[in-house]
């Protein structure tokens, strides 16, 4: 089995992660479930990034997978303090009991 | 390009020792960590206690963490780690803790949305797959090859990416550092009570 280790296979595989991560948002009910599943897709895009930096031989894609990181941890602390006051107010992290903004 | 030589020296002990001729180091370690991250996303999805969620999530981190380490980028790799198995997912382990969730009775109460991310997830897979295998634009050159070949293996070390990032994306880096600050005090402003309260007691 001669397996030859090209861009595709890492573009594959980030897609596949990626629309694993999009089908928890949609399924999920758990805030946090869906916060996690958020952090799969994102996780999936910097594979994406991180391959094809190393296929054009350009360090750019591996700055903004940097830079992801940075935007991601800043959602994580502000994503969990809204969960946070959700769970004050409503006693409950399931976002389909959550509809005090439906009109 | 010492790590290359030692990779590569490597690559033949690997080869002696299990008899394995035409399969080279870097396939076998992707196939493994592959494997590992579509398993462990798919448990972080379908797990309906969120502690054992959180903990498939790390697993995934890790796999991650090898499959940048298979395209050489040392410096994503080790911050993959610091970053998102360390920094990040303590938060979200305190946070399931603190809020002392349960298991999820069931998953979403609509069938009709569980039905139509299913039949969209199989149509976007099939796209995906079938456009990659027709297409022969993105070419079938092996990555690791390319990248000796060009002498681009040094692209993913940490004094390479500190040099870009302190001259060319310096602005970015400090637009990074304001976001980051008005993260900090948008989630101290959330997380904690309301002043009136604080005043009254």
């Amino acid at each position: 089995m001669m397996v030859n280790l090209c861009l595709d296979y890492y573009l594959i595989l980030s897609a596949v992660l990626f629309v694993i991560g999009a089908v928890g948002v949609v399924t999920r009910r758990n805030a946090i479930i869906i916060f996690m599943s958020i952090e799969l897709m994102l996780n999936a895009v910097n594979l994406s990034m991180v391959a094809f930096s190393s296929y054009l031989g350009n360090i750019a894609g591996q700055m903004f997978v940097f830079f992801i990181m940075a935007v991601a941890a800043a959602e994580a602390a502000v994503g969990l303090a809204i969960v946070l006051a959700l769970f004050r107010n409503k006693q409950t992290v399931y976002v389909d009991e959550i509809n005090i903004m439906k009109w | 390009m010492k790590r290359a030589v030692t990779l590569r020296i490597f690559d033949g002990y690997f080869f002696y020792h299990a008899g394995l001729k035409t399969v080279d180091l870097q396939s076998v370690l992707f196939m493994l960590f592959a494997f590992g991250a579509i398993v462990s996303a798919l448990l972080t999805v379908t797990r309906k206690n969120p502690v054992s969620s959180a903990m498939s999530l790390v697993a995934h981190f890790f796999m991650l963490t090898g499959l940048y380490l298979t395209l050489q980028a040392h410096f994503v790799a080790a911050v993959q780690v610091l970053v998102y198995a360390g920094a990040i997912m303590v938060l979200v382990v305190f946070v399931i803790m603190l809020l002392n969730v349960g298991r999820e009775v069931q998953q979403t109460s609509k069938r009709s949305l569980r039905a139509t991310a299913t039949v969209a997830t199989a149509a976007v897979i099939a796209v995906m797959l079938g456009s990659s295998m027709l297409s022969e634009s993105t070419g079938k050159t092996n990555l690791v090859k390319l990248s000796q070949e060009m002498g681009t293996t040094e692209i993913g070390t940490t004094s390479s990416i500190g040099k870009t990032l302190f001259t060319d994306y310096i602005f970015p880096f400090e637009a990074v550092s304001l976001l980051l600050l008005a993260a900090l005090i948008g989630a101290v402003v959330l997380a904690k009570r309301h002043v009136k309260e604080e005043v009254q007691s």
